[in-house]
């Protein structure tokens, strides 16, 4: 196995070291995961605090586009949209990234210039991650090289589901070391993994591994982004970081569409990892209706009117 | 003294104020008795004010009833007993029961800014648990009404008659609620004295009956102090005494009662211990202590204010816990974001201060949350105690406050014998993964209640009270009918 440089956690060189580490973990339990975040849910945010925490959201989200009908007209769209949100209102802050599939990472890139709006892309046979090492491989070779500042990977559910968890380990720390410089996001596809320990223990793989965020969903299963699930993800962020000094991101993707949610996002992170993860360095939303929201209850915020929804451009 | 590295960046994304509107109280300036189904002036014209703890605002004022007026509430009771309620079959007593329940949610709001300005206690705490739970025990029990035959006491389970029932400041709305509903459901009429601190929403309720059509006298509400509870325990016209409340009070109710034929159900003090082995879901514990002693500040009879833990976790446990503590949002109970209320009273912040106190002079570690205080009002910041000692009073007595003792043990045996060792039993909390040793140690605790990976949650199907100096009889749930049956 190759082995990533970590401090004070024990250096792992093989499964059993792996499988025996993050088995130390103590397991979470379901009810008080989800009855935390219930009560979390109930914070109301008022006045300047909610403006605050709607910008910081807009400047969070990764504008994302992933279907097959894609196209340049639609990312060239995108683009402009991701770096101006709302035309009529330059306080409105850029978004963190757009995020597209690779053949379309050059052209997000031409559109974007020198803008500070980042380029991510998913790869490695995104969303199934059914293909062999190799083909993942070229396919993150491929996005970075067409520019792209972000690579967000799949882990293969199937191996880690089947209790392969150095492969799922080695996967990472080979993709990783494909991206180069590209910031590397690793996709748990909580949905799939289905239990909370599950994805307590895919987090900590990701993160031993290399990762610089982990990330719940592909968006294209059933179950996505989940506030428990996001929980979760923190709580193992913030105990890496106490045992590395290196802190991993959390994105959550998939489903989170109104500005309330994003919020309870926001509030969830605020109260329980602190700060340092409330910018968009450590914390995403991968998103595509949720920013027209944002900016629907931000211009709602200042002027204290709804606008109709086709104020703001679809795309 | 609390270690801030730990929790510098915690909560920084400041919440604005949150206020929920405290004109949706709708408090009138002063109220009379509930006798007979009115609101009458009391006999001596006495009254006393009810404060605001967060403010020391007078919020109301409040009739003290004499022992005359018991005396009349007590003859109304026995008049409706007698012609009405008696007569009334469990079908119809279900029917009002239900009413109550549907008023009690549709008058919530109103019913949790009342609690929230005259207990002290957070309104997000009033509105999503007190309020809701009021109205589901009336529910609950209003099911039973007409199925007693079913509750496992015979064919034909007869009501005992009229109920003298006598309530705490802590959980006001909740525990007229605890008490009236299975001695309606039963068929027997009922005395409620409410708590001196906290009479308000008992008298909401007192609106909401009448709205419910109650006929009269099932149901009396007298105000009051001391006087007016012990004027209800002696009264020769009450079958049944059920108190909630400090086992001083209840063993003086138990002395009193003793030579009368009246039935005694007590639910009193605690001193609850939970219990964390160390392969419990760290993150869900913390969260558990929490709302083990600081939900509700700590005024709860079951409260897990002692924390046993595993020596091997203690370390960690204790850090997780002090940099959630220091997160806890103290201040105005009215802002929906508040975790942490007012303490009811200044008689009671002077007792949590005096057994404080003690902690540091026998030696435990004191931890102080670095939380700021509002400058009027009764308030106490979150306090752990670390290197308790099963002999500091902070381990042994109840402290009915926002402090936690902290204590550790190495194996499931010391456990058990420390969490046993306490002149109380009215709950306890177990932690761990294993379910084989959470059933194992929770057979050996004594203690009415037992949560397994969870603390503080109550629900009207589950019998909820203590063993030992935690009182007798049970509320909730089928065993809580017993109370209020001839059986």
């Amino acid at each position: 196995m190759l082995v990533p440089a970590v401090i004070s956690v024990p250096a792992i060189h093989n499964e059993d070291e792996l499988r025996r580490f993050v088995r130390s973990f103590s397991g979470v339990d379901a009810v008080g995961v989800e009855s935390r975040v219930a009560k979390l849910g109930t914070r109301s945010l008022k006045k300047s605090t909610k403006m605050s925490a709607i910008d910081m959201a807009i400047s969070m989200v990764d504008l994302t586009t992933l279907e097959g009908s894609d196209t340049e007209g639609r990312v060239t769209s995108l683009c402009t949209k991701a770096r101006r949100p709302d035309p009529s209102d330059l306080a409105v802050p850029s978004v963190a990234a757009v995020c597209v599939y690779p053949d379309l990472v050059a052209h997000a890139r031409h559109v974007l210039g020198d803008a500070t709006v980042a380029v991510a892309s998913v790869a490695t046979a995104f969303p199934s991650g059914r293909a062999s090492r190799n083909v993942k491989l070229l396919d993150v070779a491929d996005a970075v090289g067409a520019g792209a500042h972000e690579v967000d990977m799949v882990i293969d559910r199937g191996a880690f589901l089947a209790g392969r968890w150095g492969q799922v380990f080695d996967e990472i720390v080979a993709v990783k070391a494909a991206c180069g410089g590209a910031h590397l996001k690793v996709i748990l596809e909580t949905g799939e993994l289905v239990t909370y320990d599950n994805v307590k223990r895919a987090s900590w793989i990701a993160m031993l591994a290399g990762a610089d965020f982990i990330k719940t969903s592909t968006g294209k299963v059933g179950v996505n982004a989940t506030l428990p699930v996001a929980l979760v993800m923190l709580e193992a962020a913030r105990d890496f970081a106490e045992q590395t000094g290196q802190m991993v991101g959390v994105k959550v993707a998939g489903g989170i569409r109104t500005t309330k949610d994003a919020l309870k996002y926001l509030v969830v992170v605020n109260e329980t990892v602190g700060a340092s993860w409330l910018t968009p360095e450590y914390f995403r939303f991968g998103a595509s209706s949720l920013l027209n929201d944002l900016l629907m209850q931000r211009r709602k915020q200042r002027t204290g009117a709804y606008v109709r929804p086709d104020e703001f451009s679809g795309d | 003294m609390t270690d801030n590295s730990l929790t510098s960046e915690l909560g920084a994304l400041g919440y604005d104020a949150a206020l929920e509107s405290a004109s949706l109280a709708r408090l009138q300036p002063s109220y009379g008795l509930f006798i007979d189904g009115q609101f009458t002036e009391p006999s001596r014209h006495q009254q006393f004010t009810s404060i605001n703890p967060a403010t020391e605002e007078t919020i109301a004022t409040v009739a003290m009833a004499s022992s005359s007026d018991v005396d009349v509430a007590v003859a109304s009771a026995r008049r409706a007993y007698n012609k009405v309620w008696s007569k009334t079959s469990g079908a119809e007593r279900a029917k009002y029961l239900y009413r109550i329940a549907r008023l009690i949610q549709e008058r919530s709001r109103e019913l949790a800014v009342v609690e929230t300005l005259d207990n002290g206690k957070p309104i997000r705490e009033t509105r999503d648990i007190d309020v809701p739970l009021a109205a589901a025990y009336f529910f609950y029990y209003a099911g039973w009404a007409d199925k007693l035959e079913y509750a496992g006491y015979g064919p034909n389970p007869q009501p005992v008659g009229v109920a003298g029932q006598i309530i705490p400041w802590n959980f006001p709305l909740l525990m007229a609620a605890w008490k009236l509903a299975p001695a309606l459901a039963a068929g027997n009429t009922c005395v409620l004295k409410p708590a001196e601190t906290t009479p308000l929403s008992a008298l909401i309720l007192a609106e909401i009956l009448q709205q419910a059509g109650l006929p009269e006298g099932v149901v009396n509400i007298v105000t009051g102090d001391g006087t007016t509870g012990a004027a209800l325990v002696d009264h020769p016209g009450v079958d049944k005494i059920a108190f909630t409340g400090s086992t001083e009070v209840g063993r003086l109710i138990q002395e009193r009662v003793a030579p009368t034929s009246k039935r005694l159900t007590l639910e009193l003090g605690g001193k609850g211990a939970n219990i964390v082995f160390d392969d419990a879901p760290i993150d869900e514990v913390i969260e558990g202590i929490i709302d083990g002693i600081f939900y509700n500040q700590g005024h709860v009879c079951c409260a897990g204010s002692r924390l046993l833990v595993q020596e091997s976790v203690a370390d960690e446990v204790l850090r997780r816990l002090l940099r959630r503590v220091d997160q806890l949002r103290v201040g105005n109970p009215m802002d929906k974001n508040t975790d942490v209320g007012a303490i009811n009273s200044a008689a009671q912040l002077e007792r949590i201060r005096e057994l404080s106190n003690w902690g540091e002079q026998e030696g435990a570690t004191r931890y102080t949350s670095s939380c700021d205080l509002p400058a009027k009002g009764y308030w106490f910041a979150p306090t752990v105690f670390a290197n308790v000692a099963q002999s500091h009073r902070i381990a042994r007595e109840e402290i009915f406050g926002p402090v936690l003792s902290v204590l550790t043990f190495r194996t499931p045996e010391e456990a058990i014998a420390k969490a046993n060792n306490s002149k109380y039993g009215l709950a306890c909390g177990v932690w761990s993964e294993k379910g084989s040793r959470t059933l194992w140690v929770a057979q050996r605790l004594r203690a009415g209640v037992i949560w397994a990976n969870t603390y503080n949650k109550f629900d009207p199907t589950s019998p909820f009270g203590g063993v030992r100096e935690s009182g007798f009889g049970r509320e909730g749930g089928r065993h809580g009918l017993e109370a209020y049956l001839d059986v």
